[in-house]
């Protein structure tokens, strides 16, 4: 990352300025003209360093009280080819392979499931559980009950 | 949430202009004006239906390093350990969830080297183990909630 997208990083990663020209004051804030500012944008939302520019919504707010982190210890020679079939359902919208920590955590396919309501987040996780089934040995599910901290990336 | 508030959510979680007067563009397509575009976006920051506005960036994509952590921690000791592991500017998301491992957070850093010093510097500062848990693959990722 060269100096100018880190400067970018910095003078945006706390959100931007609600102001008529906030993109007026981040490049202000990096010593960039705004044309400077919207090409190195532009290439880092090409280049996948932005996933996208707006708003960032509070699941709860939105209605989305079942929020499941379903953990699944599936068998080693299969977790790949499985977890991306988990991970192309459209109500999962995180899928990851994590290490396991033996013998306190077995599992090792995690998958984000939002749910409007419990029941709405059960009926998601039967159907992964029946995707994964050849190659399940185990599963559990961790709702979370509250937001502790949620501020996204800060550069140090 | 009022229909406008539903409406921000579902047309600016993406593609917020990269223009002069952003806000007046989005405000245009919204129909409303670019006041209380920004009026309305104060207010739902505030009021904690947005948590953030502005871009969303991959930490990893970036050069930085991320893991997820979890603590199993006594319920007597939870709002302690709680703002310990806050503190630290790294720890980006923090989720209580109802589990024996009940808290669980994102460490988001600038290299993979700084990660063991701060999950050792954290199970100091709170006197509990944390199971380090990096991604090893992402399978998809997609997140853009309907309101």
């Amino acid at each position: 990352m060269n100096a100018a997208d880190e400067a970018i990083v910095r003078a945006t990663q706390a959100g931007l300025p609600l102001v008529a020209e906030p993109w007026g004051a981040v490049a202000q804030a990096a010593g960039l003209t705004q044309a400077q500012l919207f090409a190195r944008l532009d290439t880092m939302l090409a280049d996948g360093r932005i996933r996208r520019i707006g708003a960032v919504p509070n699941h709860y707010a939105l209605g989305y009280i079942a929020n499941a982190m379903s953990v699944w210890d599936v068998a080693d020679d299969a977790v790949d080819e499985l977890g991306a079939q988990v991970g192309a359902l459209a109500f999962v919208t995180h899928c990851y392979r994590r290490p396991r920590r033996l013998p306190e955590w077995r599992y090792n396919l995690f998958a984000m499931v939002h749910g409007r309501s419990r029941a709405n987040a059960e009926a998601h996780l039967a159907q992964i559980r029946a995707l994964l089934a050849p190659a399940l040995r185990a599963s559990d599910v961790l709702y979370s009950t509250r937001i502790l901290k949620k501020t996204g990336l800060r550069l140090a | 949430m009022d229909e406008l508030e539903r409406a921000i959510v579902n047309r600016l979680q993406g593609g917020f202009p990269l223009s002069e007067r952003p806000f007046a563009d989005a405000a245009r397509e919204l129909g409303i004006d670019e006041a209380t575009l920004i009026a309305k976006l104060k207010a739902m920051l505030e009021a904690g239906t947005l948590t953030r506005f502005g871009p969303m960036y991959d930490a990893e994509r970036l050069g930085g390093a991320f893991t997820l952590c979890a603590m199993s921690v006594p319920a007597a000791d939870f709002e302690r350990v709680a703002a310990l592991v806050n503190a630290h500017p790294e720890v980006a998301h923090n989720y209580e969830r109802a589990h024996r491992y009940n808290m669980w957070f994102v460490i988001a850093a600038a290299s993979r080297a700084q990660i063991a010093p701060l999950v050792a510097a954290i199970e100091t500062e709170t006197g509990y183990p944390v199971l380090n848990l990096p991604r090893e693959q992402e399978y998809f990722i997609e997140l853009r909630l309907v309101a």
